[in-house]
């Protein structure tokens, strides 16, 4: 199936998608990559409320190249980042928020795929994908927490039609990276048995 | 002779264009991949072609991770330099990092301390071989950390030259997506700890449409894991193999693989 969905996405959407559906984004998109998650969890920690909410929003796994054009920001290569680096992270901000709709490339664990159940999903966008990416940007919002450095900020997008997105790990606990890693363990083990 | 200023402008037009053209040999080895993939995986390698023709057109970086400039300098031995090669190198950095713009990704490895220029000690990475001639050829290859993160090393015994294979395909097999597949998988065989890592890298710099029966038999076998394009399955996980091997001590069998993503961004000059 294909999607078009415009934040804030709702939890019913959510729940309909399923792995292998492609989505195209529109709306409030925030970036956040390492530095960002582990800020988002000092404010937990502190309960200091956050600058946006995540709900409201997708969260986008990406340090992209911001311009500052005439006094206004421009992102002119924003592709997705390895968003295993997060994976101790995630589960403990699902823990905190109503629901979440993340895009990121290269996958993300079980532990993930757990903490999603009946509360967010995970999309794969191309990865290295920045130029292309950045075309469906059309406008800088703003950003939070700057003091983080240009990678590691977490920018606001208005994105149209941002994809193709494919639903890797859906709210039912389904993740095609599971699927794909089972495939290959088995594909090694046959590969190297005649060594 | 060539001057300061010479080299400071070809820098930044190396990084310019490593950013902004993916050399033909990966453009070609990419299309053959869309040509043999179907579903997700042919959309995903589609939305990698298109993203490099809109990357050509628009002028901008293909890929946001602008990686960190990894430098290769042959100078001749006829070369009579009157000033700091390696500041100017670094000069272009800084002015690249302005200019084309790129990211600026150098950071200080405790503090995470960005100073926003790419230039910090050790950073950009310059390596210097004397060769024959009277000319000065500057190769910069811009190495992105989502590969150099799953690359990895060992020291096997020189029992183990069995051991080789299994390592390499395992290395790419524990890799999973996160490297940006197809990747370009570069491996150094032999020399030292550090010899071998070297070697691993200078294999990114060759040709991937010019491989060994070697090379080719563990692109076949890597193919078959099935890791695909950004690692939702298909039949393209790596688009070359490149094997560099040199000698090494009789007790110790160093193996390093240096992944690279499908982005592999290289530009080369020659100054006079």
């Amino acid at each position: 199936m294909e999607y078009n969905l415009r934040t804030p996405v709702k939890k019913e959407e959510i729940l309909r998608l399923k792995v292998r559906d492609v989505v195209y984004i529109s709306g409030k998109v925030i970036t956040a990559r390492d530095e960002a998650h582990l800020r988002m969890l000092e404010y937990f920690d502190n309960n200091k409320p956050l600058p946006f909410r995540v709900e409201d929003v997708v969260v986008y796994h990406c340090g992209p190249i911001i311009i500052e054009d005439e006094g206004k920001f421009r992102a002119i290569s924003a592709g997705p980042t390895t968003s295993a680096r997060l994976n101790p992270l995630v589960p403990k901000i699902l823990k905190k928020v109503e629901s979440m709709v993340m895009i990121g490339k290269g996958g993300m664990s079980g532990e993930v795929a757990d903490a999603l159940k009946e509360k967010g999903v995970y999309l794969a966008y191309t990865g290295g994908a920045g130029a292309l990416a950045a075309r469906a940007i059309k406008e800088v919002k703003g950003v939070y927490w700057q003091d983080l450095g240009m990678p590691e900020a977490v920018w606001v997008f208005e994105v149209e039609r941002f994809g193709p997105c494919i639903v890797a790990i859906d709210a039912h606990g389904n993740s095609i990276y599971a699927e794909v890693e089972k495939r290959v363990e088995e594909n090694f083990r046959s590969i190297l048995s005649p060594l | 002779m060539v001057s300061r200023e010479e080299v400071i402008e070809v820098v930044v037009d190396l990084l310019r264009k490593a950013h902004t053209e993916l050399p033909e040999d990966v453009v070609n080895a990419l299309k053959n991949a869309y040509e043999r993939e179907e579903g997700i995986a042919r959309s995903i390698i589609k939305a990698i072609l298109d993203n490099i023709s809109a990357s050509k057109n628009l002028g901008v970086p293909m890929c946001q991770d602008t990686g960190i400039p990894v430098v290769f300098v042959e100078i001749g031995r006829e070369v009579d330099l009157n000033f700091d090669l390696k500041e100017a190198i670094r000069e272009g950095v800084k002015k690249a990092t302005k200019e084309v713009p790129l990211r600026p990704n150098a950071v200080h490895p405790l503090t995470r301390k960005n100073p926003g220029t790419n230039v910090g000690s050790h950073i950009p990475q310059i390596n210097i071989d004397l060769v024959e001639g009277d000319a000065i050829k500057l190769t910069i290859m811009p190495k992105g950390a989502g590969s150099e993160n799953v690359s990895s090393l060992k020291m096997l015994l020189p029992s183990q030259v069995d051991q080789i294979e299994r390592f390499i395909i395992e290395t790419v097999k524990n890799a999973k997506g996160k490297p940006c597949p197809p990747i370009i998988v570069g491996v150094g065989i032999g020399s030292t700890f550090d010899g071998c890592a070297k070697l691993a890298k200078k294999a990114l710099l060759r040709r991937i449409d010019e491989m060994s029966k070697f090379e080719l038999e563990l692109l076949e076998k890597i193919n078959r894991l099935g890791i695909g394009p950004s690692g939702l399955g298909g039949k393209t996980t790596a688009l070359a193999v490149l094997v560099e091997m040199g000698y090494c001590h009789t007790a110790s069998l160093p193996v390093a693989v240096n992944i690279q993503c499908w982005a592999n961004r290289r530009a080369s000059a020659v100054l006079r």
